[in-house]
């Protein structure tokens, strides 16, 4: 239950959004410009640094749904989406993905643990500073999302079709107002 | 030195800001609705929290400029800042806000951390659903300030003088006037 009174049957961080719409803007805004706005890292690309910090912190929606919008990105392949959470080091990516997820796995253990080597290793692998900036921010902001959403006790269908559901919506419509029509459904 | 190449003398995440203004909005956008805008908590008290988290999560930049205006809006008392940090048990702060920094501090170490108990004792000491909400997003929120300035590697004056004329023009004028206001230090800076 959640530690808060949220909406009933809305799932995820969509309750906390819910309960606090001065907020949801700029947290969907943000979500926005990181997974969705242009950029030379591909949507896929950043759902699945999202979906792989979210695993490091053991948060259940947040890894589901951006695993999921991952996969559509992918053509469907929720197979390279469990096996980047799993070990990114060893999953059928790029190098310099690998690198930027190897950088976004300390930004989650602290801001601190990014060290000289870890961005030069991804420069070596053609990573510009705008995606070095962008995996940091996006693995931070996890940091955060994870938080609200497992902080406050959320709950989470265990129905993974709702999620590939939502998820190509999430891909094609994108993250802002994604609240209000989520609460239109489940209301 | 900072991992990508960011504008020289801009601050912490102020240099983060200047650089990708896209993130900077909505960046800037939550910190003043959390912090600035109307609230049962005050600026004080939500202030603390920003800075009670950035000084667990050793991020010197964000606990030295939140802690900075903590202490404006508490009329200059640093010292109640300085123990909310050390051991916040012992601060003269109310007993709700313990509660709520208790709360705070277990969203730092992860979000499964917070209890039903934790939760149910600040409910006992007075706090709604609004302060429980709020405080879970300010610390979250912080954890992820705190890790994008130090995973880039930002610079941070290290003289706390330094950190008081701007401390004082947050608390008065929130935090969206930052985005304009770095493209006058930069234009300025050019010059």
């Amino acid at each position: 239950m959640p530690h808060i009174t949220l909406a009933e049957g809305v799932p995820g961080i969509l309750g906390p959004m819910l309960f606090r719409p001065e907020t949801a803007k700029p947290l969907n805004q943000l979500a926005e410009v990181l997974l969705r706005g242009p950029n030379s890292l591909s949507p896929a690309e950043r759902e699945l640094i999202a979906t792989y910090v979210s695993a490091q912190n053991d948060c259940f929606f947040c890894q589901t749904i951006h695993g999921a919008v991952a996969a559509h990105h992918l053509q469907g392949n929720e197979a390279l989406v469990a096996e980047t959470k799993l070990a990114p080091e060893k999953a059928a990516i790029s190098p310099k993905l690998k690198a930027l997820l190897a950088i976004a796995g300390k930004v989650q253990k602290g801001g601190k643990h990014v060290q000289p080597a870890d961005i030069d290793r991804a420069r070596q692998e053609g990573a510009t500073d705008l995606e070095i900036h962008d995996t940091v921010l996006i693995a931070a902001a996890f940091c955060m999302y994870n938080r609200y959403v497992d902080g406050l006790a959320t709950w989470a269908p265990q129905d993974q079709g709702l999620y590939r559901q939502q998820a190509a919506r999430l891909a094609t419509e994108g993250y802002v107002g994604s609240t209000e029509k989520v609460a239109a459904q489940a209301g | 030195m900072a991992h990508i190449p960011l504008k020289d003398g801009l601050p912490g995440i102020r240099a983060l800001f200047d650089f990708r203004p896209e993130t900077a909005a909505p960046l800037c956008e939550l910190a003043d609705v959390l912090l600035h805008q109307p609230s049962s908590l005050t600026a004080a008290e939500r202030e603390l929290i920003a800075t009670y988290v950035s000084s667990l999560n050793d991020c010197f930049y964000c606990q030295h400029a939140h802690g900075s205006i903590a202490a404006y809006h508490l009329n200059g008392d640093e010292n109640t800042v300085i123990q909310v940090k050390r051991d916040f048990a012992a601060a003269a702060i109310s007993e709700k806000l313990k509660a709520l920094l208790a709360i705070a501090g277990k969203v730092q170490k992860g979000g499964k951390q917070v209890t039903a108990e934790d939760v149910e004792k600040a409910r006992q000491l007075g706090a709604t659903d609004f302060e429980i909400h709020d405080t879970v997003l300010i610390a979250a929120a912080f954890c992820m300030y705190n890790r994008y300035v130090d995973g880039l590697g930002t610079w941070a004056p290290k003289d706390l003088e330094t950190y008081k004329p701007r401390a004082a023009a947050v608390a008065q004028g929130g935090y969206n006037r930052i985005p304009s206001d770095i493209r006058s230090h930069v234009r300025a800076t050019q010059a």
